[in-house]
């Protein structure tokens, strides 16, 4: 058997509670990330989505399990794995352009300081920031600092990145723009991208495939959807695709209904993979019931 | 904005002025009543430069003093810039030294819990010691009044910044700590990129009350040690019953602890950020 490029197998994490049962936020997740690929992350909020990352990141220690990256197991931190944190941490005590030369200088320490902030305003101006290099953090706004913290994840060009809800404090005009330059740099280079996000468009237009988590505690990957729509995707284009509604629908239909339900879900096994397009998939019947009984759903909760 | 500094400056002058005035008019009436005071008569009535002086007096002391700071005729008269240069000697020169040892210790018990554990209770102890009180022990040790000044000094005013600076490195937040680990940074590095720029403000927030502290201690040490330095002059001034001049090198004093305290200020702007 061919291994994958990263191979999370058997993890789980739980934390030690006061009244001595411990919080079980997950204790099995298994799933793999091609070479390549662009993977997106869908659960509900709290069921541990975070945790995973940090986990992929090395940051954090899972109570059981490993992650497999390169044949290598995750023991911490590296520059191979680069991450935009959900709370931006950026340094407050630097500019913009500090804070991501931060991460150039980690990356390359035998660059010329000319070289650093060339390629360092390169990725700024990529974002949008160019007009504010020597701004602390403080003076910018939630969204430019997320997009600090993107350039700087960018700019060290990791074989993967890790990205917690990046677009979250963006405008959706700004958000398009850098979802665009998301999708141009991991489309020139070999990078692989694991990103959580809570917006279903958002996973449509950029994913090779869509992770769907349940509901915690005890939460597990439960399936993988292929998104098997054709690139480059436009976002104006993308929905008048014929098979984007039922790949939404399928999306939103396992948020809002199938998401807590722990029994359909065995414990241990890989998540299901499915192509909500495909033939031979139970779900791939076009479904407009499926939106209707969605939005019922949402409404009633 | 600047226009309430305008006002609370004009106010100042006036709260000061008005001081002096009050200050002046009892003074002078105390020159004028013939009476004896009880303390008077003690001494025979031969003291009549130990009346209290106007602030006139003492204006005068201080043109005649300010522009010749630096005469130096004999040990019991040098000028006021030389008294004060000993005392920052004394006091830079301990302060200088407990910065060197109490910035790298209160790096190491910031980070370490072990180390904060097993040094915190000796700290705790030592702290609440009045430096003064470890005068005799170190005359006899060192055996020489100015280096025991400066070991006052040192005494005095390591433990406000060991343990603000144990404390700023323990508060560092770990997302910042994340950022240098997913980074790789060294251990050096991140001790210098991120953990010593982090806790800066708390590091200088205690090397600001050390300063004002040894300050305050210099003054009593050299009154008991003698020699140079202002607390002498004051001392010495006070033996003369010159109450002219013990005025105004008290409000010396002051002028150069709010220097003193200027400069850690400004420092302090210098390396302060808001998240
Ligand atoms: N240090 C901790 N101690 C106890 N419980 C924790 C701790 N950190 C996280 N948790 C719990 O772990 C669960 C998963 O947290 P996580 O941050 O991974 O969620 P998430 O899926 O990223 O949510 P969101 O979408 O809101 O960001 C939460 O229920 C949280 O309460
Ligand atoms: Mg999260």
């Amino acid at each position: 058997m061919s291994r994958s490029f990263v191979e999370v197998s058997g993890l789980g994490k739980s934390f030690p509670a006061k009244n001595a049962v411990p919080v079980v936020v997950y204790d099995n997740v298994n799933f793999a990330l091609n070479k390549g690929e662009f993977v997106c992350i869908i659960g509900h909020s709290g069921c541990g989505k975070s945790t995973i990352l940090n986990t992929l990141a090395g940051l954090d220690e899972p109570t059981t399990g490993a992650v497999i990256m390169n044949g290598r197991e995750v023991k911490g931190p590296s520059l191979e794995r680069g991450i935009v944190f959900q709370n931006y941490s950026l340094l407050p005590w630097l500019s913009a352009l500090k804070n991501v030369e931060f991460g150039v200088k980690a990356r390359w320490p035998e660059w010329s300081k000319a070289q650093v902030r060339e390629h360092s305003v390169r990725y700024l101006n990529m974002v949008g920031l160019d007009h504010a290099l020597e701004r602390k953090p403080s003076q910018l706004s939630g969204g430019m600092r997320q997009r600090v913290s993107i350039a700087r994840a960018f700019a060290t060009q990791p074989e993967l990145l890790l990205l917690d809800e990046p677009f979250g404090a963006l405008d959706a005009l700004t958000r398009g723009v850098i979802q665009q330059e998301l999708v141009k740099i991991w489309s020139e280079t070999q990078q692989t991208v694991f990103m959580i996000t809570h917006d279903v468009d958002e996973a449509l237009l950029l994913s090779d495939r869509i992770l769907l988590m349940s509901n915690g505690p005890n939460a597990v990957v439960a399936e993988s959807v292929h998104v098997d729509l054709p690139r480059p995707r436009q976002r104006t284009t993308i929905i008048h695709h014929p098979g984007y509604y039922t790949l939404r629908n399928y999306l939103v239909d396992f948020l809002v209904n199938r998401s807590g339900d722990r029994e359909g879900f065995g414990p241990g096994a890989h998540p299901r993979a499915v192509n909500p397009l495909s033939q031979d998939s139970p779900s791939a019947e076009p479904e407009p019931a499926v939106t209707t009984r969605a939005i019922k759903q949402l409404a009633v909760s | 904005m600047s226009s309430l500094k305008i006002r609370s400056a004009i106010l100042s002058c006036v709260l000061v002025f008005s001081l002096c005035a009050i200050w002046e008019v009892l003074t002078r009436q105390d020159v004028r009543s013939g009476e004896l005071s009880e303390y008077e008569m003690l001494m025979g009535g031969a003291v009549p430069e130990a009346a209290v002086p106007p602030p006139s007096a003492v204006l005068a002391l201080a043109w005649e003093q300010l522009t010749d700071p630096f005469y130096d005729k004999g040990p019991n008269d040098k000028g006021i810039g030389i008294q004060l240069g000993y005392s920052l000697y004394r006091v830079l020169s301990g302060y200088v030294l407990a910065a060197l040892i109490a910035i790298p210790v209160g790096f190491v018990v910031g980070m370490s819990p072990l180390m904060y554990g097993a040094l915190n209770p000796i700290i705790q102890v030592l702290r609440p010691i009045s430096p003064l009180a470890w005068m005799p022990l170190a005359l006899f040790i060192i055996k020489d009044s100015e280096t025991s000044a400066i070991f006052v000094i040192f005494i005095c005013s390591i433990w406000p910044m060991l343990l603000n600076t144990a404390f700023g490195v323990a508060n560092v937040r770990k997302d910042w700590i994340n950022v240098a680990r997913t980074h790789e940074l060294s251990s050096l590095r991140t001790a210098f990129a991120v953990i010593l720029p982090a806790a800066a403000p708390t590091i200088l927030t205690g090397m600001r009350i050390s300063i004002g502290i040894a300050w305050l201690v210099i003054v009593a040490a050299e009154m008991l040690v003698g020699g140079t330095g202002i607390g002498y002059f004051v001392w010495n001034e006070w033996n003369n019953l010159d109450l002219t001049s013990v005025i105004f090198s008290i409000l010396m004093i002051g002028c150069v602890g709010m220097l003193l305290d200027l400069v850690l200020s400004g420092a302090q702007k210098l390396v302060q950020y808001s998240e």
